[in-house]
């Protein structure tokens, strides 16, 4: 502390008074009133009154004032304001000498936070007028117009449309993910109708496949993974059901507020569906930990956070979890609203419903009575109904005497998250007549598989549990069984839910009610004192809403320009960038909500339009104006996300399954992948999939949360931890290794070879120019003919040196073609599979 | 990342004015230029710290699991006089356990403890090796954590919040300093044993840009993923496919004019240049049988992990920047004799050979080596199969466990912090994990509070709020 006292001294004079309003209120407000005002008061502390500020100020004494004592550091106590931005010279003279000055505080300058912003995302959304522009004949529709708007101000011209061929891949890899075929492409050449590409838009809006490209955007902000996250990173079986509702919602066009509502609260619908029980799936796509000993309350805590700051993101562009500890240091969200917004989601059981697929139903219950004999029978004959009650009866005691048997302690506390899903804990306290028949076999499966816990090895040997197991699950294999879907339900009972202390979930602060953010505008509740979730989510997509739609609309045009026209997606507060084009993307956001809330609508709206037409050629001229493309005076070259490179890869070699929706496929993996992990112990080991598995779609493949497939994660693949509302586009060695030596990718080009030689003998720069089509969508220059005529000969040599130095780069051989012919096919089209413009879409 | 990306990226990034400094800048300019990038472009290039680096380089030795401090650093000779009977309830009401009731009985440390070195350090009879380098090292015996379980834990360790999806340190330090080997990634992994819990959530990148994600380097067959030809092609076929591709990619290059395709050249000529480099630094053959020796590399049960300690050492003096060692498991919660044995067996002589190593080539003074797990493990035991002899094991530990640290400006043959008699608390000197993370990024030249990434509309950094650098630690 020496340092201080020549510091007190420097600040001993200022020279004229000072003035409240002038000079101290605007220090108090700025850098004190964040942590001790009207919103929170930390260490019980108040600085916008003056009876509140007594507590440490004495009057006239700055000496005695504990608050001259924290903003100068002085007695060893932590400074004020805590972190790198300590007050200034000049205001603590300030303050010292308002203090020394009798701390006057004149009456009416009691100062609150305003709730109220002028922040442009929380105001409504406008329709502006379509502007003039300097060449209207450019605009196709009013988004044309708003974007000519603005290159004319800096007297920019757009340019051209790109070249047929380009525009089809383009859009068709936009649209559905898949590129264009030859024949598709060369129709379309030839189609010299003035609608030919609008024909074009409307059969890939059409396409099944469209829903897969478009729900694999969406379960980005799902957080969409298929295991639990943590520790043995346990299966989730069915977690798949949820994205089937989501590829099935977004190819039938359903409206984006009803997409909402099933997701947020499809449970709480009257009568709810099947398939809006299944949608509200979007909840369970939050980590869990089945961790023995886990503390249950803390990570229902974390995971109501989740849910909670996930629904924010998704659809609000609204960073809340920044609240969780404090009041938001840039946003108008304070803490209380963070937990009011959580009170939403406090209270959610998770439940297993059954989901039937088409024509799963009629079979499942003709042989359901069978299938329960068979396994009721089975049971008696391993004498589960004689050695269950009194394992529960013991269990029950166990919770009752903690300490006293270690062994059944262990087996109680395993009890709470061995079940698949549910709580064994609460199950077993359920008189066994008053369970469900899922609970109750939920409980028998767990006393199978867990009695070892309780009883010991030598004792699990002697009943043979383990056999009865295998039984079990191979009689329920062998029977028809419907497809479940991961759900949750409201938990009974009253719900509290309160505001926690510095974010800790054990620090209860006061009671909180469920609500929305005061900046936005008010929650109508069916019942205005009990506000539901059902409420929240028809508030999300209500008409007064401000950030649902800009979200929305900013997300489906990145995915067609490759950036969005807020470029935080995930952040519309006052620390995201500001919106590019702000009149464009209300036009946007008001067209989206008032004519229905269509997607595939909106996107037809963009794709039609000239702006998205355009070429992505780089525009020297505007590089140092306009370097990052913001204007949109062209189109941008955009990396494929990684699903799409494996997808295109296996399209263009003819090895692509191209089957829709379904369970999650294991493709195969290299050795040791999986064991990085711990869970390949249990049922989420790697099980490569076979047949035509292994080609389906990227999107399908099993996300492993702790051991990701490793392809996806090279390719900056989902992150599925958190809401991701933007894939990277990183450029690295690893992808580069990835496609040159993955297995998977070698033999896409030896299928590709072998269709390139597969009909019959013909010049070699016809096949390749063949092939380079199929591979890019264009015809080669003559430059490029030569480069691979060149590359062909080069290798043709090489192999012919030692041909069986290149044994093992195809199994079939095309009729008549030579081995050294074939070999140096397969490396030239894994030249084509590799370049830059084949994972680019252009 | 794009370089336009990085260029923002670039620009965001407050301590880094001009381009870096560090070894190799000139040879790495042109090697970029030949491809028509600027240096400035290149995520990886080394940077700057933010002041005079202790240590240019980090070998962590995480052990999985949480190895048991009682019967390895810290001993507790009152343990075995409570042996077999419960601690008061006074003393165990407020403790947080996984597995165990606080009522269970004591487990008294069945191995000898000895004082080695000049410093005289007391270490158990299970670290011979160990026990002979500790006067390099500083012993913390007063580490404490906020997680109890081992995922959350080992998130922590790594990435400082219980929650995934935040970088881990690796991928901090290679965001912050870059790398000096272009011929490598800067932030290796290397694992041995059985998996652990938290899986690549140990090495992710999270938020920050994939670049610098941890790159597994696995110890059989190819060490990176995809590192070597598929079948059939030799490695002349290789660099006549690279050329085809080069050329092919340049000149759609022209005709685009966008620089991204330049960066993917260049990003195929790195690759080519792993697979080239890689073959000698797996060449252990011109290590002297002595050097073999010492690691264990050619015996059972050193085999493994010997081959990591030694393969650390030359990734590190090839200039890789973070080397992790992830060794699975210590989580002995039933048969901790049998199982800390057989650990310490595999990893005690690798570890010191390590540290010897490193300290006769010079390499020490600048390598930070941190050995140590995600928590610790009870005084009390926990017995899962009472009718079995010699089950007994130990619950997990936050409050009170051991880690160590050597080299790169630590000052060894010290010991910091206490626990009490019975090892449930700390009475001295407490060093969180925030604070070891703040005093690893210090001693590699970064200041913890200004290493920040901007994401989700926050300025996250791998400390999260607190953290304070352990300054009896530093030399």
């Amino acid at each position: 502390m020496r340092y201080l006292f020549p510091l007190l001294l420097a600040f001993a004079a200022l020279a004229a008074p000072v003035d409240f309003r002038k000079d101290v209120e605007p220090v108090l407000k700025s850098r004190c009133q964040g942590c001790h005002g009207a919103a929170q008061q930390m260490s019980g502390l108040r600085l916008d009154s003056r009876d509140a500020a007594l507590s440490v100020v004495v009057p006239g004494k700055s000496a005695d004032s504990v608050l001259f004592h924290r903003i100068t550091g002085a007695k060893g106590l932590r400074a004020m304001p805590p972190g790198p931005k300590r007050l200034s010279p000049e205001e603590i003279a300030t303050l010292k000498t308002w203090i020394d000055e009798g701390a006057t505080w004149p009456a009416d300058a009691i100062t609150q936070a305003p709730v109220k912003s002028t922040h442009w995302a929380f105001q409504p959304v406008s329709h502006p007028a379509v502007p003039k522009t300097s060449d209207d004949s450019w605009a196709r529709n009013p988004i044309d117009s708003f974007i000519l708007a603005r290159l004319d101000k800096d007297k920019i011209k757009p340019s051209p449309e790109a070249d047929k061929r380009t525009l089809l891949r383009r859009v068709s890899l936009d649209l559905t993910g898949l590129p264009p075929t030859v024949e598709e492409l060369r129709e379309f050449t030839a189609d010299t109708r003035p609608d030919a590409y609008e024909r074009e838009v409307e059969r890939l809006l059409a396409s099944p496949h469209f829903g897969e490209k478009w729900a694999r955007h969406w379960l980005d902000r799902a957080r969409y993974a298929d295991s639990d996250g943590y520790e043995k990173d346990w299966a989730r079986p069915y977690a798949w059901r949820y994205r089937d509702y989501v590829i099935d919602a977004i190819n039938a066009d359903m409206p984006f507020d009803r997409f909402t509502i099933e997701q947020v609260a499809g449970d709480l619908l009257p009568n709810a569906t099947a398939e809006q029980r299944a949608a509200v799936g979007f909840h369970r796509n939050t980590l869990t930990n089945r961790e023995g000993g886990i503390d249950n309350k803390q990570f229902q805590f974390e995971s109501s956070l989740d849910r909670s700051n996930t629904v924010a993101t998704a659809w609000l562009g609204l960073t809340t979890g920044c609240a969780q500890c404090h009041n938001h240091k840039f946003d108008p969200i304070s803490q209380k609203e963070h937990y009011q917004l959580m009170a939403f989601f406090d209270h959610l059981d998770e439940v297993e419903v059954d989901a039937p697929l088409p024509g799963e139903l009629g079979p499942y219950l003709a042989k359901h009575d069978e299938y329960r004999a068979k396994r009721e029978a089975l049971l008696k004959e391993y004498k589960v109904p004689e050695l269950m009650p009194p394992w529960e009866e013991h269990m029950i005691r166990a919770e009752a005497n903690p300490g006293k048997e270690t062994d059944w302690d262990l087996a109680w506390d395993c009890l709470a998250k061995l079940t698949e899903s549910g709580d064994g804990q609460k199950m077993i306290h359920i008189p066994a007549a008053k369970r469900t028949q899922r609970e109750e076999d939920l409980l028998v499966n767990s006393f199978i598989r867990n009695y070892h816990f309780a009883v010991g090895p030598k004792v699990y040997e002697e009943v043979k549990f383990k056999e009865l197991d295998t039984k079990l699950r191979d009689l329920e294999n062998s029977y028809p069984q419907l497809t479940q879907a991961m759900s949750v339900v409201e938990e009974p009972g009253v719900h509290q839910s309160y505001l926690r202390v510095k974010g800790d979930y054990k620090a209860l602060g006061a009671e909180v009610k469920p609500d929305v953010l005061a900046v936005l505008p008010p929650l109508k509740p069916a019942d205005p004192k009990n506000a539901t979730r059902l409420d929240l989510a028809k508030w999300i997509v209500s008409n007064e809403n401000p950030l649902t739609p800009r979200v929305a609309v900013n997300w489906i045009w990145q995915e067609l320009f490759g950036q969005a026209i807020v470029r935080t997606p995930n952040d519309f507060g006052t620390r995201g960038d500001p919106p590019s084009h702000p009149q464009l993307l209300d036009w946007l956001a008001s067209d989206f909500r008032d004519n229905g809330w269509s997607v595939k609508g909106m996107v037809r709206k963009i794709v039609i339009s000239s702006a998205y037409r355009q070429s992505s050629k780089e525009r020297p001229e505007l590089q140092s104006s306009d370097p990052a493309n913001t204007l949109l005076a062209r189109q941008s070259r955009v990396r494929l996300p990684a699903e799409l490179v494996r997808d295109s890869a296996l399209a263009v070699s003819g090895l692509l399954n191209t089957d829709v929706g379904g369970k999650s496929i294991f493709p195969p993996q290299p050795a040791g992948v999986a064991e990085l992990g711990y869970g390949q112990h249990d049922s989420s080991g790697w099980k490569e999939s076979t047949g035509r598995d292994r080609y389906r779609r990227g999107m399908y493949i099993f996300l492993k949360r702790s051991t990701p497939y490793p392809m996806l994660m090279n390719f900056d693949g989902p992150k599925t931890v958190q809401p991701q509302c933007k894939r990277d586009r990183s450029d690295t060695a690893l992808q580069a290794l990835n496609l040159l030596n993955d297995p998977v990718f070698m033999e896409a080009a030896a299928a590709l070879a072998y269709e390139s030689l597969s009909d019959g003998p013909a010049p070699f720069r016809q096949r390749a120019a063949e092939a380079f089509e199929r591979s890019l969508g264009r015809q080669p220059s003559a430059k490029e003919l030569d480069g691979l005529e060149k590359y062909f000969l080069r290798e043709k040599a090489i192999v012919d040196k030692n041909p069986s130095a290149a044994a093992g780069r195809y199994v079939s051989l095309p009729g008549g073609v030579q081995p050294v012919e074939m070999a140096a096919w397969v490396a030239v089209s894994s030249v084509l599979l590799n370049l830059d413009e084949f994972i680019t879409r252009e | 990342m794009s370089p336009r990306e990085f260029k923002v990226l670039q620009s965001r990034r407050k301590f880094l004015t001009g381009t870096a400094g560090g070894i190799g800048m000139a040879a790495l300019a042109s090697l970029f230029q030949q491809d028509g990038l600027a240096a400035e472009d290149d995520p990886l290039a080394p940077r700057k710290p933010h002041f005079p680096a202790r240590a240019k380089h980090i070998i962590c030795m995480f052990m999985e699991g949480a190895p048991s401090q009682m019967d390895l650093f810290d001993p507790k000779p009152e343990l075995r006089r409570w042996n077999g009977k419960p601690l008061p309830p006074s003393m165990t009401k407020d403790l947080k356990l996984a597995f165990i009731k606080p009522t269970a009985a004591v487990l008294g440390s069945p191995f000898e403890f000895k004082k080695h070195g000049d410093c005289g350090m007391e270490l158990s009879e299970l670290l011979p090796f160990t026990a002979t380098c500790a006067d390099d090292i500083s012993l913390i015996r007063s580490m404490h954590t906020e997680a109890f379980n081992h995922h959350p834990g080992q998130l922590f360790l790594f990435s400082g919040h219980m929650i995934g999806g935040r970088p881990s340190m690796g991928s901090w330090v290679t965001y912050g300093l870059g790398s000096e080997n272009r011929d490598l990634p800067g932030f290796v992994v290397l694992s041995s044993g059985v998996g652990t819990s938290a899986g690549s959530d140990n090495f992710t990148n999270g938020f920050l840009p994939s670049t610098y994600a941890g790159t597994p380097f696995r110890n059989s067959g190819e060490p990176i993923l995809y590192l070597a030809n598929p079948k059939g092609i030799t490695n002349e076929s290789q660099r006549a496919r690279l050329d085809a591709l080069k050329e092919l990619n340049q000149d759609h290059l022209a005709s685009t004019g966008d620089m991204e395709i330049a960066s993917r050249i260049q990003a195929y000529e790195l690759a080519y240049r792993m697979q080239s480099s890689a073959p000698d630094l797996l060449d252990f053959s011109k290590e002297t049988a002595e050097t073999r020796e010492m690691y264990g590399v050619d015996k059972e049960p050193t085999k493994t992990y010997g081959t990591n300690c030694l393969l650390a050492r030359r990734l590190v003096e090839r200039g890789v920047r973070f080397v992790m060692l992830m060794h699975a498991s210590w989580d002995h919660h039933s048969e901790l004799t049998k199982g800390i044995k057989k650990q310490c067996a595999t990893t005690d002589q690798p570890t010191a050979a390590l540290l010897k190593d490193l300290k006769q080539r010079g390499m020490l003074k600048d390598t930070l080596v941190v050995w140590g797990g995600e928590f610790g493990r009870t005084p009390m035991s926990e017995i899962r199969r009472p009718e079995e002899a010699d089950n007994a094991g130990r619950d997990h530990h936050p409050n009170g466990y051991s880690m160590w640290m050597a080299g790169g400006g630590i000052k060894g043959g010290q010991v910091i912090g206490k626990t009490d008699d019975l090892g449930l608390t700390i009475t001295e000197d407490p060093v969180e994990v925030h604070d070891l993370q703040a005093t690893i990024l210090h001693q590699l030249g970064l200041d913890h509070t200004k290493l920040t990434y901007r994401y989700m509309g926050r300025d996250f950094r791998l400390t999260d709020v607190s953290g304070e650098v352990v300054k009896k630690l530093l030399v």
